[in-house]
């Protein structure tokens, strides 16, 4: 790719954060996020000028997400009292990260890939392993989920 | 009711942004900077390799497109990261005040090579206030005879203001082209007459 960088931030970075928070959670999608575009700063100048560079960030993000949460399960001891500072400042949409949080996880990384992510469910299946037919399923049990437990506004057809 | 694909606030990822920009400056993989900054000529692309300050360009020349143009000529690793070039900035405000005569800041030439870049390079020892003809700089760059050469040499020039083509001027003493304008070519030459003289 020869198209500077920045252009690349600025079309993609908030596709990129809503995947990260969808599976991480606001407080550690900023990781993940920096993670994502730190390593494809590093990528682009050999990446395919042909290549689809919302799915490849979104197939970036997914795996620095994951990352980034494993990262901290293994930091993760048990405290008597949880800080004040574990309570994200996100406010209105503690409940909607709740909501999403107890999806089970297929469905949750299935919904950040193909409905937040855009990424089709071949692709989809591809990240999260399975076939596409079951990729589409969790994606739109999650949504049926999210709409019942939230009321989200997100479109859950396919697209 | 929001949905979780609501929009993010844009404050969240300018952090993010400025965050981004200095890991990859800390990393190294931040090859082209760049800013802009607003002065008499209008607003001006600042941008600078690891090496030094690598092209000034004019609002004129289509910023979008000079950055194109470094991403395909220097590498595609280009970020809006204004620290890199916060020195040059300063004295170019500086400068356009009337508080500055000469830049001191490293220049990166990679994008000019062979004889333009003698001149290029040559372009330093006109002083400030100071004129040379094309044909007086086709001298000093070793080849008399190369005026029309001198004249594209300058019209290409990477950095403008901070290496001053705006002080090579036509024989009969009148201004002749400039890449950000006859008028701006003016404006620069008659700010350094004025302050020359109130010094």
């Amino acid at each position: 790719m020869d198209e500077p960088f920045e252009q690349v931030v600025q079309r993609h970075g908030a596709t990129v954060l809503r995947v990260c928070r969808a599976v991480l959670g606001p407080a550690d999608a900023d990781d993940a996020w920096s993670e994502t575009f730190l390593s494809a700063l590093r990528a682009w100048p050999s990446l395919d000028p042909a290549a689809n560079v919302q799915a490849w960030l979104v197939t970036i993000a997914h795996r620095k997400s994951i990352d980034v949460l494993r990262a901290a399960q293994r930091r993760a001891v048990p405290v008597a009292e949880l800080p004040d500072a574990a309570v994200t400042p996100v406010g209105r949409d503690l409940d909607l990260w709740s909501a999403l949080a107890r999806l089970p996880d297929k469905q949750r990384h299935a919904v950040a890939l193909h409905h937040l992510g855009g990424l089709p469910y071949d692709e989809v299946a591809a990240a999260l392993g399975g076939t596409a037919a079951a990729a589409r399923r969790a994606g739109a049990d999650g949504i049926a989920t999210l709409r019942r437990t939230y009321g989200t506004t997100i479109d859950g057809g396919d697209r | 009711m929001t949905g979780i694909d609501a929009p993010v606030a844009q404050d969240h990822l300018a952090r993010l942004h400025a965050d981004l920009v200095a890991r990859a400056a800390r990393d190294e993989v931040l090859d082209v900077a760049y800013r802009t900054i607003d002065g008499p000529l209008g607003p001006l692309l600042l941008a600078a390799t690891r090496a030094g300050l690598v092209r000034v360009a004019f609002e004129s020349q289509g910023h979008d497109q000079v950055l194109t143009d470094l991403a395909a000529r220097i590498s595609p690793r280009v970020l809006a990261a204004p620290a890199r070039l916060d020195a040059v900035a300063r004295q170019l405000d500086e400068y356009f005040d009337g508080r500055r005569r000469a830049f001191d800041v490293p220049v990166d030439l990679q994008l000019v090579g062979g004889f333009r870049r003698t001149v290029v390079e040559h372009l330093r020892d006109i002083g400030y206030g100071h004129t040379a003809s094309y044909a007086a700089m086709a001298a000093v760059a070793g080849s008399p005879r190369a005026v029309r050469a001198v004249g594209t040499a300058c019209a290409l020039n990477p950095v403008p203001v901070v290496l001053p083509c705006h002080r090579v001027v036509r024989s009969d003493g009148s201004a002749g082209q400039y890449a950000g304008g006859a008028e701006a070519k003016r404006l620069l030459l008659a700010l350094e007459a004025r302050v020359g003289d109130a010094a």
